[in-house]
């Protein structure tokens, strides 16, 4: 019989590192801990309208998971593929709120920078903070500008048409507003960073 | 009746005609909107992907600043509605979370000690105001006119408060009340895509183009949504979808308030009609005997 070539000690190490940091994060979810009764019956991936378009559904992301293969998950598509529709969650049969481990999924790939290859849908969530804390409010103009400067700078040729239609219906704000309060909002920002350590 | 209102980025521009007619309508029926002073973005479901500290921390400046008007939230935008009230749950569940969270405001001087009820104006409009009395309100009715009510996914399912998940009747009972023929419509809460179409545009474009087909497919003539993102994407990819799954869609879709709006008598320019993609000439919604200038 072919022996199994052992887990290389680099990647048992990443991995149990990454497990650590999601756990962490699982545990701050209300019902967190019910990924534990997960019975693998797809209903969250028969549930999920985008389903199709990930390669990982939801059914499997929990049992690689349980096979310590967080860093594939995290190389995946799927978690900046889900929509936050939370069909998932309201059908899960044993209760489990499958959109917000996908978030929790979402927070440890931030924070270990780990993204899948040519597909850099992140950047939205990093263009829209971006936004917030510098005018309290999103700016949709230059949100839609920027991430697709970051990403696809070809289509934002394909939107101007869009951009223009909305701009002429007074749909789309040309120049950015700043809230009064805006020191507040970064206090918070400051501080709450501070507190978590990130 | 007196609600603190949170608009959301959303609707001070893309859904401009959202806001216009919400607040339109909450005029005529005489309940009082106040508006949350130099309220903040709620963070919506981007900042949770960074950061959950974070996110309610910046979400909970504006339960903090609606905590001393002394009445319920009212949050038209879906999204804004359910970071919201997760954040209020999330407070009540884990004292941990809640201590952090609490200290971070502190730090911009503010104090949330009292939780605020939130409220989405449909929830307000059919179940604290009531059918009857906007009935009796409204001189107008859509006698004949076949709606597919189009729900989405951020009020029904993860925060659900006033309805069911799979197959929420509140948006049917309110058009049904003002005369409106509501179709059996299978895709009330398919989800949009939300801002896929800004990162994945092909996947949203497929779950766009079977909502509206679905709802063709039931004779609808127009969509009602409530929601300000599945409005722009239903709305404003119509001529892209068409092109490329060879379609002919010329589907109207417009806010609940606005339909709620011109039923009570509100002169369609008030309620941000003529701000819509697909031209007011073209909606089959102005209620008979109305006299408007399109």
């Amino acid at each position: 019989m072919p022996s199994i070539p052992p887990i290389p000690e680099p990647k048992r190490q990443r991995e149990a590192e990454l497990r650590e940091a999601f756990l962490k994060e699982v545990a701050g979810i209300p019902a967190g801990e019910k990924i534990k009764n997960c019975i693998q019956c797809g209903t969250c991936t028969g549930s999920c309208p985008v389903s199709r378009w990930m390669d990982i559904t939801p059914r499997e992301t929990v049992a690689l998971f349980r096979a310590g293969m967080l860093e594939e998950i995290l190389e995946s598509r799927t978690i900046w593929i889900c929509a936050s529709c939370y069909s998932c969650k309201v059908r899960c049969p044993m209760g489990i709120e499958v959109t917000d481990l996908l978030y929790a999924l979402k927070r440890l790939a931030t924070h270990k920078k780990i993204y899948p290859r040519r597909f850099p849908v992140h950047a939205l969530s990093d263009t829209f903070i971006s936004s917030l804390y510098r005018f309290g409010r999103i700016y949709e103009l230059e949100l839609g500008l920027k991430y697709f400067l970051k990403t696809h700078p070809l289509k934002l040729l394909s939107s101007i048409g869009f951009g223009l239609s909305m701009i002429r219906k007074g749909r789309m704000a040309i120049l950015p507003k700043r809230i009064k309060k805006i020191h507040e909002v970064k206090t918070i920002v400051d501080r709450a960073k501070e507190l978590e350590g990130v | 009746m007196e609600y603190a209102y949170y608009p959301g980025c959303s609707l001070e521009y893309s859904g401009k005609p959202y806001d216009k007619s919400i607040r339109e309508v909450f005029k005529a029926l005489g309940v009082k909107l106040r508006d949350i002073k130099d309220w903040n973005c709620c963070g919506a479901t981007m900042y949770v992907s960074i950061d959950k500290i974070v996110a309610c921390s910046v979400a909970a400046r504006n339960l903090a600043l609606a905590q001393n008007m002394g009445c319920d939230i009212c949050a038209p935008c879906n999204s804004c509605y359910t970071i919201l009230r997760k954040v209020n749950r999330y407070l009540a569940w884990d004292p941990e979370m809640r201590g952090k969270i609490l200290e971070v405001l502190k730090a911009a001087n503010l104090t949330y000690d009292t939780p605020v009820e939130v409220r989405h104006p449909l929830d307000i409009l059919v179940n604290d105001v009531g059918l009857d009395t906007i009935r009796e309100a409204a001189p107008y009715r859509f006698d004949g006119l076949r709606v597919a009510p189009y729900y989405g996914c951020q009020l029904v399912r993860p925060e659900h408060q006033f309805d069911d998940v799979d197959d929420p009747m509140t948006m049917d009972k309110l058009l049904i009340a003002l005369g409106a023929e509501v179709v059996p419509f299978t895709a009330k809460v398919r989800c949009c895509g939300g801002s896929l179409m800004t990162t994945y545009e092909e996947v949203a474009l497929d779950l766009n183009n079977n909502i509206i087909k679905s709802a063709e497919d039931s004779g609808a003539e127009i969509m009602v949504t409530a929601c300000a993102l599945c409005q722009m994407n239903l709305e404003g990819y119509q001529q892209k979808i068409n092109k490329r799954y060879n379609q002919k869609h010329n589907m109207p879709i417009v806010f609940f308030s606005q339909l709620v709006g011109l039923a009570l008598g509100v002169d369609p320019k008030r309620l941000g009609l003529q701000s819509m993609l697909v031209k007011p000439r073209d909606l089959k919604l102005i209620p008979k005997g109305m006299k408007v200038e399109v």
